[in-house]
């Protein structure tokens, strides 16, 4: 990667860095709070992050094409929609946590139907989000919370689907 | 948490007892991509402390809690489409707001646009859907969570 790049790519990266140092020799308190704000996020994301993309890596290597489109691709009808659910609510974390498992699935030949339907799961019915909802929420709220979106991001899917075109592909990112 | 590291050690393990080159190849693939993310997901990362700083918990209470009727729901699908807070964090904050008396409606879908809609995080999404497919599905979000509000509403 070249230097000239690498300064396009990080412009606000290093303009929010000098910000933040500056702020913390001056104790200027708005940076000193965006800061501890940022490094809380920060070590968040970076705890999970890199592992997720270790396994997208290792399932681009292992996983053939053939069989994810077998089971999750154009043709796979309502037990594929059925499978990237299942996929989607074992997980955890925040939905830009999903672009690149998104991106791997339909590298391999999932449909974009199903694309979008695992990208609606896992934004609503992720189970560890969940048990946390019926902590706070309870569990009538969580039921109707689930039970309505269920329906909504699978019309959400084929809708996207008539949008995009069948042979719409997620980018690498 | 402990148990993607967990499944990422024994994945990680059991490909390289299978095909070294391949694991090697693999871990490649997954850190280019990483390091293709990073800028972008920074720049997201600034976007929401800059953002949590400006617009702290009790502004968040205090714009959902003062409107009911259609100018909440509205207030609660703006917020909640903007915002980007951890479900740790908006849950205990989705409690106090019913506990102030805000409707299920409102609550319904400031979380429901919160967990699916993301302005903040478009950055992201553009990268790996395009301008258009990202925002298309953001917007049928959007619509999608007034539904399930206003269903929510009909039995809560």
């Amino acid at each position: 990667m070249n230097r000239k790049k690498i300064l396009k790519d990080y412009f606000w990266v290093i303009l929010f860095g000098s910000f933040i140092i500056g702020s913390l020799f001056l104790n200027y308190e708005p940076g000193v709070k965006i800061y501890s704000n940022f490094s809380q996020f920060f070590l968040e994301m970076i705890a999970f992050l890199p592992l997720m993309f270790l396994l997208v890596g290792l399932f681009d290597v292992w996983v053939p094409k053939e069989k994810i489109e077998k089971h999750i691709g154009h043709e796979s009808g309502l037990i594929g929609s059925l499978w990237v659910i299942l996929l989607a609510t074992l997980q955890a974390g925040p939905l830009y946590g999903a672009f690149p498992i998104a991106y791997i699935l339909s590298k391999k030949g999932a449909g974009v139907r199903n694309i979008f339907i695992y990208l609606g799961a896992f934004s609503a019915l992720k189970i560890p989000m969940l048990t946390f909802e019926i902590g706070f929420l309870g569990l009538k709220f969580t039921l109707l919370r689930t039970l309505f979106s269920l329906p909504v991001f699978v019309i959400i899917g084929i809708i996207m689907e008539k949008i995009v075109g069948r042979d719409f592909k997620v980018k690498a990112g | 948490m402990q148990l993607l590291v967990l499944i990422t050690v024994v994945c990680l393990i059991l490909s390289l007892v299978v095909d070294r080159r391949k694991t090697f190849e693999g871990v490649k693939r997954g850190f280019k991509m990483f390091l293709n993310l990073l800028p972008a997901l920074l720049l997201v990362l600034i976007l929401v402390s800059v953002f949590l700083y400006l617009v702290p918990q009790q502004t968040i209470v205090k714009l959902l809690g003062a409107k009911s009727g259609i100018l909440g729901v509205a207030i609660a699908a703006v917020v909640g489409s903007i915002s980007l807070i951890p479900a740790f964090i908006s849950f205990p904050l989705a409690r106090i707001l019913l506990d102030k008396g805000v409707s299920y409606t409102v609550v319904a879908v400031f979380i429901t646009t919160l967990i699916m809609v993301g302005v903040l995080t478009l950055p992201i999404e553009f990268k790996y859907f395009g301008k258009r497919a990202a925002i298309m599905r953001n917007l049928l979000s959007f619509i999608g969570a007034l539904i399930i509000g206003y269903l929510i509403g009909l039995f809560l």
